[in-house]
């Protein structure tokens, strides 16, 4: 029996296998590009091979003598026939203001300049490779220390924004007897989903139908309405299976409203089906981020100063920014703290979520700086953790709802055998190779957001669940599945639930690491009304066995209503008390720090995530501790990682299979950040070069060897009803800067850049 | 992709016929041929499909004073074969070492000798690149240009031979069969590629109409003790950053013969007389091995992001030669 599952029964916390998996493994789950649409039209983008300035003009006689080819989209014939999408931080859906085939405007490199309408797929590809597309080029600015970028402050760039702040941190730092001023660097980063970014639409009747993968589709409904101009009940947005999203998915791009627009000009179903390299450029990224952090402490290593200062490129048109110091700022005790943000404006793409947006960069410079202030002081790592360990959050003395992160150090350390290693640089050689072991803290804020749920219990004692929520991987069908086992008392197999469709009761988009505490809660909320009805009747019914009970005391347990003193009585004869036919329970979630109006939000796609540090009267985050070992050629330098170790506690765990599976793939995400994933970036023309996965590195199987997660037990009875924090995003935090500590401890060589290159490190380079 | 005539000849005198038209590409295996005409970066007008041709394994023979392969057998077919992992290791481990099983399992052998650069300016379509269009310049030589050669580049190109396998058969000194309409010709495999200079487009000798039937690898006292050494960021499907291909004939700890070539370091495969003279006669050391290095790379240069690769080539030999001495043979 998998650890932290019940033998008793099934439910919340029992380990089970996907309920999806089969119809994943066989190929029968349909994603976006495998709805069947009738008499379909095939559309291929042209994107912009300049990253800055206008559309001279556009050639297409040559384009419209292909055989099938049916119209070509450009500035020309669309203008404002499609809105501009309004970005989501100034209260809309999209993930850029950009609006292609809007104006003769270039952006950034990769727009899409034109979209060629074709019978057959190969017919727009011919259409669109002999299109012809001339600029009047201006120089663009690639990024940071490019001529002609523009720096905002975080203060400027959001009215929202706030740079966390205790004490005086300049003066702690100047009279420290132990500091460290330290830089740091994160590169580009895409998000490289397995499934293209594609786009299906079809009109009927003046109503819109789009198949497209989607985290949000609340969101994509409301802002295709407004794009298009029209009634958000005329837009279904299907999405039910995503292959992958990371966060591509959870704002609207703008390819989505310009298939519409496409489909119903021709009135005919569009499918588009972009290609690898243009998801570089059409969907978001995590763009580039710099740091400077100043670290101070006392002789027995208690922080007494801590100044973190963050950069990271933007797009000219919209002022994204992921704002890490929220979360760095609040990993350890420190009486003094400073901070600030700036983003540098570039022309570029504008960035997006992409897993742990702001921890990732800003959690690796702080957990970096971590290990090197242990060096300075000449402690273990792990022992400056636990003398830094806090109840109290630093800023606003706020409580923490539960935090582990020691237990998650002495667990993974214990596994690790972290005790045998010796920390003088270079001394773990195994004959070619030197060995290297590191080790940081990986933390995540642990959110919420208003949900709602319908549960349908039918007299033949089968379940319906549906809720809008999604299934991006994450094992949000069996997570929800498990729930309404637990509180309805009916076998697995008797469930079933539907997600990723805008027909369905709102919920939350599938970002944050959100998902399960949102919509498990609210489910079991909606179990609750049906148990609830069944209760009360069996209570006040004479001739009922549990007549006269306290109806809080009876449960739904194996198919039956079941009282603590062992009476039981069939569910299908509990539920005839109150019903003829089937049951329905409908909830509706504001969870703590929600403000009243966030569910009326929600059901017009609108965001209100809360946990974190976004409350007043506490802070509620997830903890981990994650130790890699390195294997590092001696002649040839090239990095090996044969073995990781994670421990972490994120409350009660709803799947331990799929949760654990969740926290493998973060720290294979984490390994892949720290020493290969990179966009690069060709500077004189601001354009990415390595678009396509021959280039773009992520680690194959034989990069991967042993991968061990631990679940340290957490109960955490303050943070939501069923105890839940989310993990989705917290394996891969933290990750890559216990890749640098062992890249350290390895070859004496400090890195303080990602991704880690053997170049780094060769012997007669490195520095 | 663009429309193009695709053909399917039963027979070589058939596809010797076909490849005669204007523009014609060979398909093998497809792997490089196809993903080049979907980025648009090639576009023949007609397609020779030659897999009709291919003889499987009968297309693998070891018997007599040497190798023979044909051009139509699989990397995956040649990788698995006995007696080339006994007697030729280092072209069963180059072999191996490249791709995905997917693509060792589709690609042939002639295809894979012709396997065009990885240079993402050349793939693009659109960028300056003087290979993909003669005089248009060349955007790498100051852009993004980590993974470009520092051997026997130009100043109109410094585009990196992506293969493994033709640095096993440089080193070797293998001889390449060729057949046209006007008949078949042997050549040093050492002459099939050209140096970039200022024609980056002719990357081969091969003529118009002229195709690859075959290998033949000489016997010698030094195939069995080889290695080819592949050096990556990643620990398989990547193109070399940096290869050696190295076999040794030792008397003793002495060289008595060194066959050398580095991979992931130049414009074509890349046989080093240098390091080989430099280690001849002389017992492998740490010392003769960093002195080979060293005569290896004397002509190396470097752009604004490859430098490393000068170090890391030196690196990779030296620790090839030193892994090759002590292999049990």
């Amino acid at each position: 029996m998998p650890e932290g599952s019940n033998p008793t029964r099934t439910g919340i916390g029992t380990a089970a296998p996907r309920i999806d998996g089969r119809l994943k493994v066989t190929g029968q789950a349909a994603y976006g590009s495998d709805a069947v649409l009738a008499n379909p039209a095939h559309a291929y983008l042209v994107t912009s091979t300049i990253a800055r300035g206008t559309i001279r003009d556009i050639d297409d006689t040559e384009t419209r003598k292909v055989n099938g080819v049916l119209d070509i989209l450009t500035y020309r014939n669309v203008g404002d026939r499609v809105q501009a999408g309004q970005f989501f931080s100034k209260g809309g859906y999209c993930g850029t203001s950009i609006q292609p085939l809007a104006s003769n405007h270039v952006w950034h490199a990769g727009q899409i300049v034109a979209i060629v309408l074709a019978d057959s797929f190969e017919a727009a590809r011919e259409g669109a490779f002999r299109l012809t597309v001339t600029y009047d080029e201006q120089k663009p600015s690639a990024g940071f220390d490019a001529a002609g970028v523009e720096i905002k402050t975080g203060a400027e760039a959001s009215k929202e924004h706030q740079d966390p702040k205790v004490g005086d941190a300049g003066t702690a730092y100047q009279s420290a007897p132990v500091k460290l001023d330290l830089r740091y660097s994160t590169p580009t980063q895409h998000h490289n989903p397995i499934e293209l970014f594609t786009t299906a639409c079809a009109w009927q009747g003046g109503k819109l139908t789009v198949w497209e993968s989607s985290q949000n589709v609340y969101g994509f409904r409301f802002g295709l309405a407004q794009q298009l101009g029209l009634d958000p009940d005329d837009v279904h947005v299907i999405s039910p299976f995503i292959g992958g999203a990371f966060g591509s998915r959870g704002s609207l791009t703008q390819r989505t409203a310009l298939i519409a627009y496409a489909a119903r000009l021709i009135g005919r179903p569009v499918k588009l089906d972009a290609t690898r390299d243009q998801g570089f450029t059409i969907a978001t990224y995590r763009a580039e981020t710099r740091h400077r952090i100043r670290i101070a402490a006392d002789r027995q290593g208690k922080l007494v100063s801590l100044n973190h200062e963050g950069w990271e490129v933007t797009s000219r048109a919209d002022d994204y920014m992921v704002s890490g110091t929220d979360a760095s700022t609040r990993l350890y005790a420190c009486p003094n703290v400073s901070s600030n943000v700036s983003i540098v404006k570039a022309d570029r793409s504008t960035p997006g979520f992409m897993r742990s947006p702001p921890e990732m960069p800003y959690i690796f410079a702080l957990e970096c700086a971590m290990d090197e202030l242990a060096v300075a002081l000449n402690m273990d790592p792990v022992e400056l953790r636990r003398i830094n360990d806090t109840r109290v959050e630093p800023i606003k003395g706020l409580r923490y709802t539960s935090r582990s992160l020691m237990q998650c150090f002495d667990e993974a350390a214990k596994a690790f055998g972290w005790q045998s290693r010796n920390p003088r640089p270079g001394s773990m050689r195994d004959g070619d190779w030197l060995i290297g072991w590191g080790c940081a803290t990986s933390t995540y804020p642990s959110q919420i957001a208003p949900a709602t749920a319908r549960v349908i219990l039918t007299p033949q004692g089968t379940v319906k669940v549906q809720t809008a929520a999604h299934e991006i991987g994450n094992g949000a069908y069996t997570a929800v599945a498990l729930t309404a086992a637990d509180r309805l008392g009916i076998e697995l197999e008797r469930i079933t639930v539907e997600l990723g469709d805008s027909d369905l009761p709102p919920a939350p988009v599938a970002g944050g690491s959100n998902t399960t505490a949102s919509v498990c809660n609210v489910v079991a909320m909606a179990c609750g009304q049906i148990r609830d009805r069944i209760a009360t009747a069996a209570v006040t019914t004479k001739d009922a066995p549990f007549f006269g009970q306290d109806a809080k005391g009876l449960r739904l347990v194996a198919g039956s209503l079941q009282s603590t003193d062992g009476k039981s009585e069939p569910l299908a004869d509990a539920m005839r008390r109150v019903a003829n036919g089937a049951m329905e329970g409908y909830a509706e979630n504001i969870p703590h720090g929600g403000k009243p109006d966030s569910l009326a939000k929600l059901y017009r796609g609108i965001q209100s995530l809360t946990g974190g540090a976004k409350m007043k009267d506490r802070i509620q985050f997830a903890y981990g501790a994650e130790f890699v070992e390195l294997r590092i050629n001696a002649r040839t330098r090239e990095i090996r990682c044969p073995r990781m170790v994670g421990a972490f506690a994120a409350g009660q765990i709803v799947n331990p299979l799929t949760a654990k599976s969740q926290l493998v793939g973060g720290l294979i995400w984490g390994l892949s950040s720290a020493l290969h994933e990179a966009t690069d970036i060709d500077r004189r023309a601001a354009r990415f070069t390595n678009d396509d996965l021959a280039e773009y590195l992520i680690p194959v199987n034989a990069d991967v060897d042993q991968v061990e997660v631990i679940m340290v037990p957490e109960e955490d009875h303050e943070i939501n009803e069923l105890g839940i924090k989310g993990l989705g995003e917290l394996g891969n935090v933290g990750t890559a800067a216990a890749v640098l500590s062992a890249v350290y401890h390895a070859t004496g060589i400090r890195l303080r850049d990602l991704p880690v290159r053997l170049e780094h490190i060769l012997p007669g380079i490195a520095a | 992709m663009r429309p193009f005539l695709y053909q399917r000849p039963a027979d070589r005198a058939a596809a010797e016929h076909a490849i005669l038209a204007e523009n014609a590409s060979i398909l093998g295996g497809g792997t490089t041929l196809l993903d080049l005409m979907k980025l648009d970066a090639m576009r023949p007008d007609v397609v020779v499909d030659i897999n009709d041709l291919a003889p499987g394994a009968a297309g693998i023979d070891a018997s007599a004073g040497g190798l023979h392969l044909s051009a139509f057998v699989t990397m995956a077919e040649t990788a698995a074969h006995p007696d080339i992992l006994r007697d030729y290791p280092v072209i069963a481990q180059s072999l191996q070492l490249a791709a995905s099983p997917q693509i060792r399992n589709m690609a042939r052998l002639g295809g894979n000798v012709l396997q065009r650069t990885r240079c993402s300016y050349f793939r693009d379509g659109w960028t300056a690149c003087n290979k993909r269009s003669p005089g248009s310049g060349c955007a790498a030589l100051d852009g993004v240009n980590r993974k470009h050669a520092v051997l026997g580049t130009s100043d109109s190109c410094i585009a990196t031979y992506p293969g493994d396998f033709a640095q096993a058969l440089v080193a070797l000194d293998a001889l390449i069969e060729i057949t046209s309409e006007r008949g078949p010709r042997n050549i040093r495999f050492a002459e099939l590629h050209r140096l970039p200079d200022d024609t980056p487009h002719l990357e081969t000798t091969l003529a118009p109409g002229e195709m690859i039937t075959g290998f033949f690898v000489p016997a010698g006292a030094w195939t069995r003790r080889s290695k080819y050494l592949k050096i990556r960021d990643r620990e398989s499907y990547e193109f070399a950053l940096a290869s050696a291909a190295v076999a040794l004939d030792l008397d003793g700890t002495v060289v008595r013969q060194a066959r050398i070539a580095l991979g992931g370091v130049a414009t074509k495969p890349w046989r080093s007389a240098e390091a080989e003279a430099v280690l001849v006669g002389k017992p492998v050391s740490e010392a003769n091995a960093h002195a080979a290095a060293e005569a290896a790379f004397a002509g190396a240069k470097a752009r604004s992001g490859n430098g490393y690769k000068i170090e890391l080539g030196r690196q990779t030999l030296v620790r090839a030669v030193i892994e090759t001495a002590a292999l049990q043979v």
